[in-house]
């Protein structure tokens, strides 16, 4: 008779510049299903990753924004493409996490149909968020949304699938690269996302996930002076009133998100996309 | 031989006009200006109706402005079609006032070179201290600069001990940047006053087109060393704008500029006005144009 | 210093008289009070400070020092105001009275104007013809939008946030008290309005012309005091929003005060703006650009023009041109309508200014000075030129906030915008060319929230203005001004 084969466990990594290596530190945290049967070794993100991963998301910015947004919201699209075709796994890591098999399916459902929403916005919010304004003088003067740069996202602490993306796709959507820390409950579906990302062709560095503790990332994430604006989900007074202060450092445009911004009806939303960008003003004569 | 000529942003000029404009000069400043004024005019009479007796009596005007304020300078010159010339000199002989002729078949240029040289050259024999010719704009605006070049350089020779001043019509150019290469195109070619209208085309002389063209005698100044003068023409009549073409011209060029020699106002019904702010200005009355000659 | 040695001679005979507009239509009160629930009042503590004219060093009158009791009955009476007065007002109710204060500047212009000029040292020209306006035109442009919010933010509607304190310098006072004031009343708002420790007068007449609007007592509220009152103001609980304009440091003093609170807020901070000309502009135009993007208002523009950046081709050209134009703007009195170049604000800003040039000679930096003679009382800088300075240079990096301007050259495209945007500010940006690619390259590849392109300066209320980077978050001007005095909705 056979016996049971072997199955390969996957080794949790994390992903920076479009690669998955460890952490430099050598570091990881235990965690453990809800249920005792199955358990992972995940990445302890140190501060030196996430040096590197700025570093990573600033070299791609200029590339990820520079594209045309029928580009970016193909790519985007893409993704969606490719969190549907395993949504089976998914399911099975939101199931291992703890949810039940009925809402592992709606979540994953929400998440493919949530990168949906975001990849339309693309080549159209600015649409939106543009003007073209009447001054009082013979000028042309337009205004038109423009990406902040690099984005230091702290995804909700609740949801490790569609609380990530809630968080980290109007980012993109508008242009910015970021670096996300994903829910250090729920890591199985943020390392798994990292991989569907990059089979999307999605360019390196535009997203960079790291797993790991807010108690030692959230400092260099508000303090990094390349960081050019802070998403950070969760209702931490202390956390918050820290990080807001040290984002000072550099004026770091900082958005405390709560709940109802990645589980309701207002995580599909394109004034999300505004908390990322900054708007341009351009004048010219009118004349010969 | 046109190299690449400047380029100018309209908007930025009507700017700089604005505040050029905004410029306050009161009391005793004004009244020198005022004065300064008058000593530019070309007295002007450029109609087909033109006779002896009307170009007699605008030269007696030239010379006596008003006889109920004393001290007043006169006219830089008067500026008649030719057939007039000869009228003008005797009427002006011994008074330090300029006999200008338009000449080129003013004011449209348009009649074959060999002709409007020799029109040229019988009015600089009939006594003509200046010549105002037209340049060929319809030649200009084709692109046909040699050409252009050519026919000012001719005329210039024609002129022989005469100054030249040479028209652009601005009003024909539109677009300041035809007005800097065509202001650039004439002094190169040897003109010793560059002038902004006939007269006879809307719209004529703007403080737009003359502060683009100061800025191209300043430029060419600096590279060439000449000085070249400047006259705006037509639609000048009240006083309040010709200290505003002086204000412009003393922040542009300088003290230096400030002088008949290479400033002139071509207008006629200028002098009556700055005259009536002049008296203004010492009797602290306002006045009735009434009271002043029209000739 | 290279450049075309000028032969233009520019002192001629007859000069500008001085024509000084006369200061005898305007009375100043000795002292004005704090407007607090529509009541004009001294301060709790009885304390007051003066104002004085930094032309001549004299005092022009006395405002209270407004403490800790003053504040916290601005911030009720607006908190009041919204609850019961204010959010209930039909929005074209609110808007109406938006309009009546920008018609009663209008009205008022030329005292305001006047004022504007005394209290801060900005030529009357300018008070004149660009704040004063400006000022009515923001009120006007933002009071027609009470009613009309929901066509502002699509699929959303918009709500007033509650309370806001603003927080206003000193280089603009009216004009900042307008773009403070006009959208945040347009959004529903009420507000308590500090205004700079150096120029609180036309603050002073604005409260009078609140007043006389018939605006309900407690809507807008103006309390004078320096740095000590406006932190009170800032850190006050039961206020909503925070606005300020002012330094980048102070700026990132708010945010640490503000960790934590929950308070939004919009900073409209400095700025080290490039100002590019490339050898394809119409230059004479581009010169007189740098003229208005450095020297008018004394350089204390957030958004100036300061560092300069000239293709090398056209380089003798362009400072042999600035040179000859600098000669010929006249400083000196700021009644004296023919005034180009009007007083520093402050004694302390003067010494600030001059402290920068001294290290701008001493980093090696070559200078150039108009001639003009200075008036012996009072605070004046003459417009002043470096070259030879590079991006390393301290007078290049910092901002000087006054009428000094750093000079470099540059080669190509890619060089002049990489050296753009190295910088921690992003408030504004100039481009001349005459090339229409080059012009959208250019300006969307300089990282800054306001680029003038041909032109500099220029300002209008349908025209968002605010920062990226250290110059700030945020937009004042147009549709992008409202968003911060909302709250959005479904």
């Amino acid at each position: 008779m056979m016996s049971k084969r072997l199955e390969v466990r996957k080794t949790h990594k994390l992903f920076i510049a479009g690669r998955f290596p460890r952490s430099e530190s050598g570091h990881t945290f235990h965690w453990e299903a809800p249920d005792g049967t199955a358990a992972a070794n995940i990445c302890r993100a140190s501060r030196k990753d996430f040096r590197d991963a700025v570093t990573a998301a600033r070299d791609a910015c200029p590339g990820w924004s520079g594209r045309t947004s029928y580009n970016r919201g193909q790519i985007i699209y893409r993704c969606a493409e490719m969190l549907e075709g395993r949504s089976a796994q998914f399911r099975e890591e939101l199931r291992l996490q703890g949810a039940s098999p009925s809402a592992a399916r709606k979540e994953v459902a929400r998440a493919i149909d949530l990168l949906i929403y975001y990849a339309g916005w693309a080549d159209k919010y600015a649409q939106i968020f543009s003007r073209v304004n009447p001054v009082a003088a013979p000028y042309f003067n337009f205004t038109v949304p423009e990406a902040t740069g690099v984005v230091a996202v702290v995804a909700p602490r609740e949801s490790g699938l569609l609380g990530l993306l809630a968080a980290l796709s109007p980012v993109i959507t508008g242009g910015n690269s970021c670096v996300a820390l994903a829910a250090r409950d729920y890591p199985l579906c943020a390392v798994s996302l990292a991989e569907t990302l990059h089979t999307a062709d999605l360019p390196a560095g535009v997203v960079n996930l790291l797993t790991g503790f807010r108690r030692e990332l959230l400092e260099p994430f508000a303090t990094h002076m390349d960081v050019n604006a802070l998403v950070y989900f969760g209702d931490d007074k202390a956390e918050i009133t820290q990080a807001e202060k040290n984002a000072a450092e550099n004026v770091k445009r900082v958005t405390v998100c709560g709940r109802a911004d990645w589980e309701s009806a207002a995580a599909l939303n394109p004034y999300a996309i505004l908390r990322t960008q900054d708007t341009k003003t351009t004048w010219h004569p009118i004349g010969l | 031989m046109l190299t690449a000529s400047r380029s100018v942003d309209q908007i930025g000029i009507q700017e700089r006009v604005a505040r050029l404009h905004s410029r306050s000069i009161k009391k005793e400043s004004k009244v020198q200006a005022l004065i300064l004024a008058l000593s530019m005019i070309d007295l002007t009479t450029l109609e087909g109706r033109d006779s002896p007796g009307k170009v007699y009596q605008l030269c007696y005007k030239a010379t006596h402005l008003h006889e109920r304020f004393p001290g007043l300078p006169h006219v830089a010159a008067v500026c008649v079609y030719a057939p007039m010339i000869k009228v003008a000199k005797s009427a002006l002989r011994g008074s330090g006032v300029k006999v200008a002729a338009v000449a080129t078949a003013f004011p449209s240029g348009m009649l074959n070179l060999e002709t409007k040289l020799a029109e040229v050259t019988r009015a600089v024999q009939d006594g003509a201290d200046e010549i105002d010719m037209v340049i060929s704009r319809g030649r200009f605006l084709s692109g046909d600069y040699d050409y252009v070049y050519d026919e000012i350089t001719r005329v210039k020779q024609a002129c022989e001990r005469a100054h030249l001043k040479v028209i652009l019509e601005t009003g024909e150019l539109v677009t300041l940047d035809n007005v800097r290469a065509a202001s650039d195109l004439a002094m190169a070619a040897g003109a010793d006053f560059i002038k902004t209208s006939t007269g006879k085309v809307q719209p004529a002389a703007t403080p737009e087109v003359t502060l683009v063209m100061m800025q191209a005698i300043r430029d060419y100044h600096r590279e060439s060393g000449r000085r070249v003068g400047l006259k705006p023409a037509g639609g000048i009549s009240k006083a309040k704008q010709a200290i505003q073409y002086l204000v412009m011209l003393r922040e542009t060029l300088g003290q230096d500029w400030l002088t008949p020699n290479l400033f002139r106002f071509g207008a006629s019904s200028l002098a009556n006005d700055v005259l009536m702010q002049i008296i203004k200005q010492s009797t602290g009355m306002y006045q009735s144009p009434g009271y002043f000659s029209i000739d | 210093m290279p450049g075309i040695k000028s032969t233009l001679n520019f002192d001629t005979d007859w000069s500008y008289s001085p024509a000084p507009q006369s200061s005898g239509e305007v009375t100043l009160r000795e002292r004005y009070g704090l407007f607090i629930d529509g009541e004009s009042r001294p301060a709790a503590s009885g304390e007051y400070f003066q104002s004085i004219n930094p032309a001549t060093e004299e005092k022009l009158c006395e405002v209270p020092q407004a403490g800790a009791d003053d504040i916290h009955r601005a911030v009720a009476a607006a908190r009041e105001a919204f609850t019961h007065t204010w959010s209930r007002m039909p929005a074209a109710e609110r808007g109406k009275f938006i309009f009546r204060i920008a018609r009663m500047i209008q009205e008022r212009a030329r005292e305001l104007a006047v004022m504007e000029s005394m209290d801060g040292g900005k030529p009357i020209r300018e008070a004149r013809d660009v704040d004063i306006p400006l000022a009515a035109a923001h009120f006007f442009y933002y009071a027609g939008w009470a009613d009309k919010l929901d066509y502002a933010f699509p699929g959303r509607s918009a709500q007033p946030l509650g309370v806001a304190a603003q927080i206003i310098p000193w280089n603009f006072p009216l004009l900042m008290a307008a773009w403070k004031l006009a959208p945040a009343l347009a959004a529903g708002n009420t507000l308590v309005l500090k205004p700079a420790e150096t120029t609180p007068l036309t603050a002073m007449i604005l409260a009078e012309i609140v007043r006389d609007s018939g605006i309900p007592p407690g809507v807008v509220n103006i309390v004078t005091g320096g740095g000590e009152t406006g932190q009170m103001l800032v850190r006050h609980p039961d206020v909503d929003k925070i606005a300020f304009t002012g330094s980048t440091a102070v700026g990132k003093e708010i945010m640490r005060v503000l960790a934590g609170r929950g308070k939004r807020y919009t900073l409209e901070l400095g700025g080290k703006a490039a100002n590019i000309i490339f050898a394809d502009a119409a230059i004479d135009q581009a010169v007189e650009g740098i003229i208005n993007s450095i020297f008018f208002n004394q350089g204390h523009v957030c958004c100036a023009g300061s560092r300069l950046f000239v293709e090398e081709s056209v380089f003798a050209e362009v400072i042999g041109k600035l040179q000859e134009r600098m000669e010929t703007l006249i400083v000196g009195n700021p009644l004296d309508k023919n005034t180009d170049v009007g007083a520093i604000n402050s004694r302390e800003q003067l010494e600030r200014i001059q402290a920068f040039v001294e290290i701008g000679k001493q980093e090696g930096g070559e200078v150039y000075q108009s001639s003009c003679r200075l008036p012996d009382k009072g605070f004046w800088h003459a417009p002043t030129l470096f070259s030879n300075v590079s991006q390393s240079h301290r007078v290049v990096q910092e901002e000087i906030f006054g009428p000094v301007l750093a000079v470099q050259t540059f080669r190509t495209v890619d060089e002049v915008i990489t050296k753009a945007n190295n910088t921690p500010y992003g408030l504004s940006g100039g481009v001349w060319t005459d090339k229409g690619a080059k012009i959208f390259k250019v300006t969307r590849d300089i990282r800054a929230g306001v680029i003038w392109a041909n032109t500099f300066n220029k300002f209008d209320p349908a025209s968002p203005f605010g920062g990226y980077k250290e110059s700030g978050m945020g937009r004042e001007g147009g549709v992008e001004g409202l968003l911060p005095y909302v709250r959005l909705g479904a």
